[in-house]
């Protein structure tokens, strides 16, 4: 025995005798995760939290969160004299006296929107392969819970330097407070401390952006992560792949090099990001002033949705017994958002009770073989993008010579017409690669090779695919669709008929597919 | 379905393709030196990031080609981090990629659902347990613990209500009153109408006196615009009219949809645009909507001319300025 393992001996048995570790890690030492590249999508987002924690640690240490109004004499000359809070002036000094400060402050921002960025598109991963379904609900929840929470993080992050484009999203935040109906203005009161914008609003976000919500992050991501760990991880289907095994690589030390490298790999791109690309210039927009605005003001992007809804929404307002609903606020900011979060919460639900599925997945779906649900999906997507090139709807009038009122209108007609079209359009480009691939299965790969028969016919030679790439085409279940009856067995109509009649139909919209090829299939073609 | 339909089976894991290093000596002394190589640039990397902390200048900038002119400090700095950081991880991944074990391991899935025996024991010992809490039959306890439960948990609500003043007649009220002066901001100068040329904008704020410097929550609802037309440009009500002064027309800045400052006046159309949701007003009839989500005009304040010759407000605000709140009447 070396010196070396004397001492590792020593130090996990102190370990192991209080906790008995040992045979947990034992076990999970060799714990099996599959490997696939979308599956690296929400570590990127876990290291990209990692990344807030530490730069935002950093900021920490000189930013001062009070609007008292001060005096700029620091070393950015055009700002020099001016009258700004200490929020903004502090946010200066940061800026261009604390060396690296600037770096950490660039690192923080990319990091934010890499971390928004990382949580989409794992949310698309997740969602478009199946991955919330049972057993999964819960996870699917938590992580829309973390978006929501996200979004809401990232603003109260780009507010606290109290410049003039953050004031300014304050100032509509403030706004759609006040339009809620009965306690609007007594919120935002309470929330601004007075009549806005007061000295309270900084100082208190502050608190929720550097400790409240980021401990729910830290509660959240832990469970998510413990889930995750205990229910195992999804596979994509083939060879040897099952809904009842797990096949990829032990945790260590491969799997441990790759993801803690990962992490490196990450924070260096954000790190370099930092170093070259500026963001959030906001010495540039100078101190907040209600009185005030710059043209092209705009949130970061994953704010950039809300806002681009708000732009298009029709100038609605109720009067009604000497109040006011605000519909051209309510309808964008709070209602559409509400309805679009707390279905896409409820979305593994409303999809096991279209298909009637109770059981559990492990094994991942190709976007092609769910048409339904990768159509939807599409459809959100178009509905969000949509909404947030609105967002932008000054920045493209202007970049493209259109008039605003061109774009405006092309958003507002876009966001009912495009979604339904992108669905349309996606669940035939699903249906069409279904058919692909049975051809792929049953005729086999096109090889480019010509052959002139004796009589003078060409035709192309096909090779036939390999038994791997066939079972991989061909391991997705096609359910029917379900079978419900409107009358019980004794005859009666049943209660809630029309319900459902409502879900007969969705569920043979869903089960609409192309007939994948079967070893019959096959043979049939062989004896040809 | 029927049991003729045969499926297309299943191949089984395919067999493992050893990669070079794991056959050839030399590739695999290759890989180490490669992942050494890449541990060294790591630290190379740091060195840079330790020696731009303290030796590069921070006010010299440079010209670097695509990024412009940059501060040659912040740049260094930024970049000996990200290939400090970013090499660790190529090193690891390296490695892990060449070097560490790659075979594919099968492990098997345990269901998550419990034993039917544990969940009905589990079943069985909560309804017990539960019993001999009384849970169920003592209902005096329950209801009173509910009592307390309920009640406790308004006092939360109870301990924020400091955090703010009731609303009050803050939002209907601003500074301006009747023949109170508008100066210009910047500058707290008095304005007269010769100051202003038709088709000029100006920035206005009510007077202020004393040594204090005004509030921001003054300026978010005292913020006016001046806009001067030609008096035969105006498409106005008889009384509206009278709240002009010889082609010189007030509105409240600060937007009736959400807030922001309407701050950009075409000269051409006479329209101000707010630049923050785009919402259109059209000056010559009183900053009628006529474009984007706000539903009202801009509220216009009366003005007139003192007899020094300089602005004055006629009277206050007609109707609440900014967004709009459940209390407003119209």
């Amino acid at each position: 025995m070396t010196a070396r393992e004397r001492v590792a001996g020593t130090v996990a048995n102190y370990v192991d005798e209080r906790t008995g570790a040992a045979k947990w890690m034992k076990k999970n030492l060799t714990k099996v995760f599959p490997d696939h590249w979308s599956f690296l999508l929400g570590e990127i987002v876990l290291y990209s939290f990692i990344i807030l924690l530490l730069s935002g640690t950093f900021l920490t240490f000189w930013f001062d969160p009070s609007q008292r109004e001060v005096i700029y004499d620091g070393s950015y000359v055009p700002l020099q004299g001016l009258h700004m809070s200490a929020a903004y002036a502090s946010t200066l000094h940061i800026s261009f006296e604390i060396r690296g400060g600037m770096l950490m402050r660039q690192i923080h921002h990319w990091a934010a929107l890499i971390f928004m960025a990382g949580m989409v598109v794992h949310l698309m991963r997740v969602y478009f392969t199946g991955a919330f379904r049972k057993p999964r609900e819960f996870n699917w929840i938590i992580g829309v819970g973390l978006l929501t929470l996200g979004i809401v993080e990232g603003f109260l992050g780009y507010s606290l330097p109290d410049d003039l484009l953050s004031g300014t999203g304050i100032r509509i935040a403030e706004a759609i407070i006040q339009a809620l109906p009965v306690v609007g203005s007594y919120l935002a009161f309470f929330a601004f401390g007075g009549a806005f914008p007061g000295e309270a609003f900084i100082p208190r976000i502050f608190t929720v952006h550097v400790l409240l919500l980021p401990g729910i992050f830290l509660a959240l991501i832990t469970v998510h992560l413990m889930l995750v760990w205990y229910q195992k991880h999804t596979q994509w289907p083939g060879p040897g792949r099952t809904e009842k095994n797990v096949v990829g690589y032990p945790l260590m030390p491969a799997y441990m090099a790759k993801a803690g490298g990962f992490f490196f790999i990450v924070f260096g791109v954000t790190a370099f990001l930092g170093a070259v690309a500026s963001i959030n210039p906001i010495w540039l927009y100078g101190p907040y002033n209600p009185g005030q605005v710059s043209a092209g003001s705009q949130p970061d992007w994953y704010m950039g949705w809300l806002d681009g809804l708000v732009r298009m929404a029709p100038p609605l307002e109720t009067y009604l017994f000497g109040y006011t609903i605000s519909w051209n606020i309510l309808i964008p900011g709070l209602i559409i958002p509400g309805i679009l979060f707390t279905g896409m919460a409820l979305y593994p639900f409303i999809e096991s009770w279209i298909t009637g599925d109770k059981r559990e997945h492990h094994l991942l779906d190709r976007p092609r073989n769910v048409p339904n649900r990768t159509a939807l999906g599409a459809m959100s997507l178009t509905f969000m993008l949509v909404a947030l090139i609105n967002g932008g709807n000054d920045i493209i009038a202007t970049t493209f010579s259109l008039s605003i009122n061109q774009v405006m209108w092309f958003s507002r007609i876009g966001i009912i017409v495009l979604p339904p079209l992108a669905f349309v359009i996606t669940k035939r480009i699903c249906l069409s690669l279904q058919r692909a691939d049975r051809e792929l299965v049953l005729h086999g790969r096109e090889t480019g090779r010509l052959l002139m028969l004796p009589h003078g016919e060409f035709v192309e030679v096909h090779e036939p695919i390999s038994p791997e790439l066939a079972w991989k085409l061909t391991a997705h279940e096609q359910a029917p669709a379900l079978v419900l009856a409107d009358v019980d067995a004794r005859g009666v109509r049943r209660a809630g008929s029309l319900k459902n009649k409502l879900r007969k139909r969705i569920s043979q919209a869903n089960a609409e597919s192309i007939a994948k090829p079967t070893a019959n299939d096959l043979k049939e073609i062989e004896h040809h | 379905m029927s049991n003729e339909i045969e499926a297309i089976k299943d191949p089984g894991l395919p067999a493992h393709v050893h990669r070079k290093a794991d056959t050839d000596p030399v590739a695999e002394k290759r890989a180490e030196r490669q992942v050494a190589i890449l541990f060294l640039i790591s630290a190379l990397g740091t060195l840079l990031f330790i020696f731009a902390y303290y030796f590069v200048p921070e006010d010299v900038f440079f010209f670097f080609p695509v990024l412009g002119n940059t501060n040659a400090h912040q740049l260094f700095l930024g970049l000996g981090l990200a290939i400090a950081l970013f090499f660790i991880g190529a090193a690891a991944i390296h490695w892990a990629k060449t070097l560490m074990p790659d075979l594919e391991v099968i492990a098997m899935r345990h269901t998550l659902r419990s034993d039917e025996e544990d969940r009905d024991a589990l079943v069985t010992t909560a309804k017990e347990r539960a019993g001999a809490a009384g849970l169920g039959r003592r209902s005096l306890i329950k209801r009173s613990m509910g009592l307390s439960l309920g009640l406790i948990g308004l006092s939360p609500l109870v301990l924020l209500r400091d955090l703010g003043p009731l609303p009050g007649d803050e939002l209907t009220k601003t500074s301006w009153k009747a023949g109170t002066r508008l100066v210009t901001d910047p500058g707290d100068r008095p304005i007269r109408p010769e100051d202003l040329e038709v088709g000029a904008v100006a920035q206005v704020l009510p007077e202020h006196f004393g040594e204090e410097r005004r509030h921001l929550s003054d300026i978010a609802k005292d913020a006016v615009l001046l806009i001067r037309l030609r008096p035969e440009e105006f498409q106005l009500s008889s009384e509206r009219l009278s709240w002009t002064y010889d082609g010189i027309i007030a509105f409240s800045k600060i937007c009736s949809h959400m807030g922001c400052a309407v701050a950009l006046y075409e000269q051409t159309t006479k329209h101000l645009l707010c630049p923050c949701h785009q919402s259109t007003f059209d000056v010559p009839r009183a900053a009628k909507v006529i474009f984007g989500p706000s539903a009202r005009a801009l509220p216009q304040l009366a003005i007139t001319v003192d007899s020094e010759g300089f602005l004055i407000a006629q009277k206050p605000f007609s109707e609440p300025v900014g967004p709009s709140f459940w209390e407003r009447s119209s």
